[in-house]
């Protein structure tokens, strides 16, 4: 049969090409895999809330950081935003959205880092100090990970914009990623509720 | 598409393609096509199986008499822990994704996988990776001057691993390189997914996939689903090596009970993650061998589904005698009897296919058959297993290294060799002989069973698992020396199949496209197939579109 093709009356198949962009299949296989990771690490700091042998506790030291979460969570809305642009073709409002996406996501590490900051030097709250940091830290961490990692690419677009490499080819690419910085978001709602409101 | 990448690529090297041996090595580490990759997968899993096998059988000859100084105790526990390790992560994991890997394109009619350099990366991944663990015998000593391969089990039970009690670096190596080997597995995962949701050629809806595809579906799911909650322990326990952080250190209020948890949550889900490939291989090959079409295909993916869902929910049942509540036994204890029920579904419908077939009893099926009553035995003691009075009299004896050995090679390794018979032709071109064949399936049967049936009765009689040696007289010294002859007729069996390889490389019988006269898209196309697999993409119409095309006067669509 050498490399014949199995066609069989290709005139009466009922099927309709309907299959998803693999892209957007990726990522969200990733986003379920993600999902999987970070869920074991909020289990292990609800675990072990409130078994810390040492302080300093969380009700004494944390504090609510609303302003972080603020920009955090509207930058889930100016990439939407950025889509949209990009969508009617407007890549200068684009490029603006986009921008500002990062500004957002650049307030969040800072107030991220500031509150490292005042907890380590401040509070004397380390990773291994007791399982409240313990906790702490791999969570909020890993979760700022992941920012950084959105942040790169973030940037990395922003550059290719910026150079003029931009145009409405690249929708579907953009649209998958603006879905990897909302599952982001998303996670920070569950681990603000995980170490602002239950944990303290 | 494959081809102008690598041309890109070895634009570069063209001195290195000049010399022919290193041409044709340069040509596979830059290949991003998925049949070569499934192919190096396959091979570096069979490379790491004589090697683990080699440290297995290394293990059995230290137990064949009691108090034998084969080995001292610390060298024991560095074989068994990566024999373990090696056998799940360097053996099971690449042959199933190079089986998925080479196969699940070619069944649904794609040229290659949605990201092929995804693929390759997560082979590179796994390889280095799997380098990583065997080099821990040169590294392990690291910075602190003690310690080799790592030797805390494969299920690096916390706090033993933690700095006070494992110095030097060698659980750091068991971590890091399965670290890295399930970033790879999970990189597979999500292709395979990609590919059999976007990639399917013209006809092939869901329902029309062969069930081999049904399920690396199904195992991907549960790879993205179960191999993170082992990658984050294992990330928490990195923290606690070099960070001084506490999740598992009980000095400090951590739980021990919680790694063991984690790790099961992995732990069991991978058992499944390892099985349902290889009742991936029986449902393609036991109906091509009995002339029939698949008995109840609809079931058949239904109970794959359904044993997806229940085997996440299953893995304290390793965990019965730790402590746990009784509402949590009985929780684990019924949900590890329910996992019995599609399982036993699958059964019956391999057994309903076989039935009134005209059977071919070839090495593919000969295989096949001793799965379906090995896998029968190991479901059976599994349900044994799950109640909790029997496994606290029983867990961490022989009986449990017996009860898993039966599926990881009663199962898993016998359903792997029959894959390798029954794709042979088509990967090579060339058939593996037959008389070696069952020379091989023979030994390796009676192998198995010299070994892994005695091992029960060892157990019963109350020899705990992970001994170095133990004491003569007490009813265990001639079932641990037939244990011994078994594991020395399973590893002649094997030779024997490297030997089958090697000669059939070189001058076994040409294949041609279709030497089972099988049904799949596969089978359409030559072999081995060319880079882009198939020249006009295939439609299809059926689930047997290679039967259509042979029997133009009696189409499966018909009654479909």
């Amino acid at each position: 049969m050498s490399a014949a093709p199995a066609t069989i009356d290709a005139t009466t198949t009922d099927w309709k090409p309907t299959m998803p962009y693999k892209g957007r299949v990726g990522v969200l296989a990733l986003i379920l895999t993600e999902s999987a990771f970070f869920s074991i690490f909020v289990v292990a700091y609800i675990f072990y809330i409130g078994k810390s042998l040492t302080g300093p506790y969380p009700k004494d030291v944390l504090s609510m950081p609303i302003i972080n979460t603020i920009c955090l969570l509207s930058s889930s809305i100016t990439i939407v935003l950025a889509v949209r642009a990009l969508q009617r073709g407007s890549i200068r409002s684009f490029g603006i959205w986009w921008f500002v996406t990062l500004a957002l996501g650049l307030e969040f590490m800072t107030g991220t880092a500031a509150e490292w900051h005042r907890l380590i030097y401040h509070e004397g709250l380390s990773i291994g100090t007791n399982l409240f940091g313990t906790t702490y830290y791999s969570l909020v961490g890993l979760h700022a990970l992941h920012v950084t990692v959105g942040l790169i690419l973030i940037l990395l677009v922003m550059i290719l914009t910026m150079l003029g490499y931009m145009n409405r080819n690249h929708i579907e690419r953009i649209d998958c990623f603006s879905w990897y910085w909302h599952f982001v978001d998303a996670v920070w709602v569950v681990v603000f509720i995980t170490v602002y409101v239950i944990g303290r | 598409m494959a081809g102008s990448i690598e041309h890109e690529l070895t634009l570069s090297a063209d001195d290195l393609r000049s010399l022919p041996i290193l041409g044709k090595v340069h040509e596979w580490v830059v290949t991003v096509d998925h049949k070569r990759l499934g192919v190096m997968y396959v091979a570096g899993g069979l490379f790491f199986f004589a090697i683990a096998g080699l440290q297995a059988m290394t293990i059995r000859l230290q137990l064949a008499m009691p108090n034998a100084g084969i080995v001292p105790p610390e060298v024991f526990n560095r074989l068994l822990t990566m024999h373990g390790t090696a056998m799940v992560f360097l053996v099971g994991m690449p042959i199933l994704t190079g089986f998925f890997n080479y196969l699940v394109p070619l069944m649904i009619g794609a040229r290659d996988l949605a990201f092929p350099r995804l693929n390759s990366f997560g082979f590179w991944l796994w390889f280095f990776g799997a380098l990583l663990l065997y080099f821990s015998y040169i590294g392990g000593d690291g910075l602190y001057g003690a310690g080799s391969a790592p030797d805390v089990g494969w299920f690096a039970y916390a706090p033993l691993t933690e700095r006070a009690f494992s110095r030097g670096n060698c659980t750091d190596y068991w971590i890091l390189s399965i670290f890295l080997t399930s970033v790879g597995s999970t990189a597979t995962a999500i292709n395979l997914i990609a590919t059999t949701f976007s990639m399917r050629c013209e006809g092939m809806t869901l329902t029309k996939m062969p069930v081999l595809v049904w399920l690396s579906l199904v195992v991907s799911f549960m790879m993205l689903v179960a191999l993170p909650p082992l990658s984050a322990a294992q990330a928490m326990l990195l923290l606690d090596r070099f960070l001084g952080a506490h999740f598992f250190d009980t000095q400090a209020g951590g739980s021990a009970v919680l790694w063991q948890h984690f790790f099961w949550i992995f732990g069991h889900p991978e058992v499944y993650v390892l099985v349902l490939p290889a009742f991936g291989f029986a449902s393609e090959i036991i109906p091509v061998f009995s002339r029939k079409v698949i008995f109840g295909y609809h079931v058949m993916v239904a109970a794959s589904c359904a044993i997806g869902f229940i085997s996440v929910s299953v893995w304290a049942h390793h965990m019965f005698s730790v402590g746990m509540t009784p509402a949590g036994n009985s929780f684990f204890a019924l949900s590890t009897m329910l996992v019995g029920v599609p399982t036993g579904i699958k059964i019956f419908n391999w057994l309903g296919t076989i039935w009134g077939g005209k059977l071919r009893f070839r090495v593919p099926m000969l295989f096949s058959l001793a799965f379906l009553f090995q896998f029968l035995i190991a479901g059976l003691t599994g349900i044994m297993l799950s109640v909790v009075p029997f496994d606290w009299q029983l867990t961490d004896t022989y009986f449990v290294v017996a009860h898993f050995h039966y599926i990881l090679v009663g199962a898993i390794i016998f359903m792997d060799f029959a894959a390798i018979y029954y794709w042979f032709p088509k990967i090579t071109g060339r058939m593996l002989s037959e008389t070696l064949g069952k020379w091989h399936f023979w030994l390796f049967l009676i192998g198995f069973h010299l070994t892994f049936d005695t091992l029960h009765f060892a157990g019963m009689k109350g020899m705990p698992r992970r001994i170095y040696t133990y004491q003569p007289g007490r009813g265990l010294d001639t079932l641990n020396l037939i244990a011994s002859i078994g594991a020395l007729v399973q590893g002649i069996a094997v030779l024997i199949l490297i030997i089958n390889v090697v000669k059939s490389l070189r001058s076994g019988e040409v294949a041609g496209d279709d030497p089972w006269d099988a049904w799949t898209l596969e089978w359409s196309t030559t072999s081995p197939p060319p880079e882009y697999n198939f020249a006009t993409p295939p439609v299809v119409r059926s689930r047997r579109p290679l039967w259509d095309l042979k029997h133009p006067e009696d189409p499966d669509w018909r009654y479909e």
